[in-house]
């Protein structure tokens, strides 16, 4: 187990290796240069912004770097692989694995991106963890609620409910919530910047749009394991040797129904983060998401290369967190050596 | 509608089908049980005659739309008119049957908007689902029969794609290629459709992959095997057909991802380009119509409600013939 946990956490580092590359290789086609303004810039000032940003060196690999410390009489080979790597992207790359994402070219260079991540992932995170936790406690007992009472209105209920929650977008839904809270109550759900900080009501209604997929999507496997469960010859034993109903919903049932509900909190980690990108557009909080958006507008790529990166890596986590859950969660989920 | 929906209610026809084919080859039946299944499940069918509904709309959306989508007449249509049934005191603000929905800021019809809005949603959604299909379900077959390095490298690729959230994908390849030739082709579509395709054909791949590991393992394989079947047999005559009522299932839902896809997309500003031309075939998303609906709908509610509405019904109705599908043709699930 514990080698497997290893192989499974190394496995990461190629994951951000490759989702790294093809995100700088497509960022470095994209049009126009970070010292793009309304105002052209003299060539002699990008030419230093270059030099002071390391722009100005080779994309891939710096072979000529190399040859000229060869030709300097320089035989150390640490120091001529050094020179090879003195490249625009394995700069890049290292600074990665440091956590260092560069200078946001629209700030001058003034804040750095893993600075700016810094600050605004904080009320991305407030908005995730309200989500979570709405989808967790409502998403389970509806779930239980309909298994128990399968074919019943109730069931009906939850099972459109969340078919509607798992197959309406949710920037559909939360633009529509949005205006009817504004049209219909006069109630706007924009908040002011001061409201954001802190965990305040403000977090309340995006959270709660942004955790009705997972919710939904909680709530219809929870019915279906149950289901599943409700016919296994322990839970007949479990009743048959006289236990309350409520023991065998709770010790028996709900214990087992919960494992495939770990399954999925990899994949909702992934909509989480895209999620938040639009409702934190929509309902103006000033998170990682909100800033990804921005940032597209500004063409700003350093910005927009980074907060993908992180993303990435945050997803990537979330799925191996989920795979070495499996076992401690289940004895029966053995890894094979 | 009525004519479209016709086909497929009507009992005789079907029947008659399924009980030749029953009679002519046999292994065939589970299509025509399957069918008879999905037939009974009332929000499957209301899902497939409403996406029918929606071929028949953009086909014939010339003939539907009351107005020009792309023509504004802000003279006769005025700028934000109400929908129909709402009164405004400005004579050219309120509603008016001609313009059911009311019209947007350039004095264009939204209704027209709307029925010619279906066109893009359609094909973004079966387009890349058809190329994804053909390249998902070789590469898992071949990965899943000969196994090995192939499996291997299609697993660690597979790896790298899930870690990649979708959108975030489809973000920075929209900025990186936008602006070339290639994602100008069709107002964006083409480079839409490449970029859907590059994340989803994996996961098909997985799913035919795992299906082939099982199935090859099985006795009337086995049996085609030793009977002297050559490998292309056992793979276009024995695996594929067993493994294509989950293929199914998974196209169902590859449609409406993508058609949200588009959705945010240009919903953020990076999607698909507004066509200014008269007679262009797609001129407009309902993601467009959704990012325009969002600015100004306090002047106009229905400017955002109707662009939204058709978001909502025509991925809930995938969700319905996806789910009925899965009940009709995965045996494991009939409890």
């Amino acid at each position: 187990m514990l080698e497997y946990a290893f192989r499974r956490i190394l496995w990461v580092i190629p994951v951000i290796v490759a989702v790294s590359a093809v995100t700088f290789f497509l960022m470095y086609r994209a049009p126009g240069g970070p010292w793009d303004r309304e105002k052209t810039l003299p060539p002699a000032t990008i030419k230093a912004l270059d030099a002071k940003f390391g722009l100005d060196k080779p994309l891939w690999f710096n072979p000529d770097a190399a040859g000229q410390k060869w030709a300097e009489g320089v035989r150390n080979p640490v120091e001529l692989a050094t020179a090879a790597i003195d490249s625009r992207f394995l700069n890049y790359m290292t600074g990665v694995f440091r956590f260092d994402l560069g200078p946001s070219y629209a700030s001058k260079g003034a804040e750095n991106v893993q600075e700016l991540i810094a600050r605004k992932f904080p009320v991305s995170l407030k908005l995730g963890i309200v989500a979570i936790i709405f989808s967790v406690v409502i998403g389970i007992p509806l779930g239980i609620v309909a298994a128990l009472r399968q074919n019943t209105w109730i069931d009906y209920l939850c099972l459109g409910g969340s078919t509607l929650g798992i197959s309406v977008p949710t920037f559909v839904s939360g633009l529509l919530l949005l205006l009817f809270l504004s049209r219909t109550l006069s109630f706007s759900p924009i908040r002011g910047p001061e409201e954001w900080e802190g965990f305040g009501p403000a977090y309340l209604l995006p959270g709660i749009v942004l955790g009705l997929g997972t919710m939904a999507y909680i709530a219809r496997l929870t019915r279906a394991s149950m289901l599943e469960i409700k016919r296994q010859d322990y839970i007949r034993t479990a009743r048959a040797k006289g236990l309350s109903a409520r023991n065998v919903v709770g010790a028996h049932m709900l214990r087992n129904a919960l494992i495939p509900i770990i399954t999925i909190l990899g994949p909702a980690a992934a909509d989480l983060v895209t999620g938040s990108i639009i409702i934190e557009s929509i309902f103006g909080a000033p998170g990682l998401g909100r800033e990804f958006v921005v940032s597209i507008s500004k063409r700003d790529y350093s910005v927009i290369m980074g907060t993908a990166i992180f993303y990435a890596v945050l997803v990537a986590l979330a799925n191996v967190a989920v795979d070495l859950s499996y076992g401690l969660v289940d004895p029966r989920i053995r890894v094979r050596r | 509608m009525s004519q479209a929906t016709m086909t497929i209610t009507s009992e005789q026809p079907v029947e008659s089908l399924a009980g030749s084919l029953g009679e002519m080859r046999a292994p065939r039946s589970l299509w025509s049980n399957a069918w008879r299944q999905f037939r009974r499940n009332k929000l499957a069918m209301f899902g497939l005659c409403y996406l029918v509904f929606l071929i028949f709309v953009a086909v014939f959306a010339p003939a539907i739309a009351p107005h020009n989508p792309v023509q504004s007449d802000l003279a006769v249509a005025g700028k934000y008119r109400q929908a129909a049934w709402i009164s405004d005191p400005d004579p050219k603000k309120t509603g008016d049957w001609s313009y059911p929905l009311g019209t947007d800021g350039n004095g264009r019809d939204v209704f027209s908007r709307l029925v010619y809005g279906t066109r893009i949603s359609l094909v973004v959604g079966f387009i890349p689902m058809t190329v994804i299909m053909l390249i998902g379900i070789p590469v898992g077959l071949t990965a899943g029969f000969v196994g090995g390095r192939l499996d291997n490298l299609l697993m660690r690729i597979t790896d790298i794609v899930y870690a990649f959230p979708a959108l975030l994908f489809f973000i920075i390849m929209q900025i990186s290629l936008g602006e070339t030739w290639i994602g100008r082709m069709l107002n964006g579509l083409v480079l839409l459709f490449i970029t859907l395709s590059i994340i989803n054909w994996t996961g098909v791949a997985r799913l035919v992959r795992g299906d082939t590991l099982a199935l090859k393992e099985k006795e009337f394989v086995e049996a085609a095997r030793a009977s002297g079947a050559s490998p292309w047999r056992l793979i276009s005559r024995h695996i594929l057909p067993n493994a294509l009522s989950s293929i199914i299932v998974a196209g169902a839902f590859i449609v409406p991802g993508a058609i949200i896809a588009e959705a945010v997309l240009t919903y953020l500003g990076i999607g698909l380009r507004p066509d200014v031309k008269l007679d262009a075939p797609f001129p407009t998303s309902w993601g467009q119509m959704i990012q325009a609906g969002q600015t100004a709908y306090r002047n106009q509610a229905w400017l955002l409600i109707a662009p939204s509405l058709a978001v909502a019904l025509i991925t809930l109705s995938f969700t319905f013939v996806g789910d009925g599908l899965r009940d009709a043709l995965d045996p494991r699930d009939q409890v």
